[in-house]
């Protein structure tokens, strides 16, 4: 595994982990009604776990598994990667937070913007190496 | 493949079958007379596919193809595994009797389901968690 791979499955993981303790403090406010500001998280929920765990940990696995090339740099360019998964953090912070706390919607375009431009960065990354295996 | 993969994948593809199910007969409501308690299954049809088998199938996928932990334990912490397993099945099952009672029938006092529900499944989801975070490794 690629240490590309290892930051970005991990930070899938920490999203998933992020994602289901939202889930779980919203689903006991509906069976305990403490605080109904809880169920205001909903939007932040959805974020972490949409594009925070299942898209990153998709491009995470991605990196890793996809055709390699036969030369140096044999993972194709890397730097893409980074990019995608600097972004799609990015994103998911201020789109998700961005939501929750009623920021500027400025904020939460810029969030939006850094999801579109990282999985663009994602898709550059991975296009050459969607190939027959050797070649 | 892994027993408790085989396990996961299995159990997803009935969540699959069932959060299809569900979506069809929420898709009804408008030209059948359904009980009120289904007609409040809405989150539980999102949940059923995004936990139920979204997340158990990568839970599996994940546990079987991750790098080894080590020779000794290929698998990694195991036991946790099973763990996740269990009590996400569990808190999932608690959920889709607990929802719609809770929202259509709230003087039955059925709250603490949900409740549980929601330990059981983030203590489900911590534990896979746990379980591969050894095994998300360089080689």
């Amino acid at each position: 595994m690629t240490r590309l791979s290892v930051w970005t499955v991990r930070s899938a993981l920490l999203c998933l982990g992020a994602g289901f303790s939202i889930g779980a403090l919203m689903l006991t406010q509906k069976g305990a009604p403490v605080d109904p500001n809880v169920l205001r998280l909903l939007p932040l929920h959805i974020e972490l776990l949409l594009f925070g765990w299942t898209l990153q940990l998709g491009m995470g696995i991605a990196f890793w598994i996809l055709p390699r090339f036969s030369r140096e740099p044999r993972y194709g360019d890397v730097r893409l990667g980074w990019a995608a998964f600097a972004l799609i953090n990015f994103g998911v912070g201020c789109a998700g937070a961005g939501q929750w706390l009623n920021a500027p919607v400025s904020i939460i375009l810029l969030g939006r913007a850094a999801e579109v431009l990282a999985v663009v960065c994602f898709a550059r990354h991975a296009w050459p190496r969607v190939k027959a295996t050797g070649t | 493949m892994p027993r408790l993969t085989r396990y996961f994948i299995k159990t997803a593809l009935i969540y699959l079958a069932a959060a299809m199910l569900l979506g069809l007969l929420l898709a009804l409501r408008t030209t059948i007379d359904f009980p009120p308690e289904l007609l409040a299954l809405s989150p539980v049809y999102f949940h059923l596919f995004m936990v139920g088998w979204a997340a158990q199938l990568i839970f599996g996928m994940l546990f079987w193809m991750l790098p080894k932990y080590s020779r000794e334990k290929p698998r990694g912490h195991e036991p946790l595994g099973w763990a996740a397993y269990i009590l996400i099945n569990i808190g999932l099952s608690l959920r889709v009797i607990g929802e719609p009672l809770n929202a259509t029938q709230s003087e039955l006092g059925v709250g603490w389901l949900l409740v549980v529900s929601a330990l059981l499944q983030l203590s489900g989801g911590w534990a896979f968690i746990a379980a591969v975070w050894p095994r998300v490794k360089e080689r």
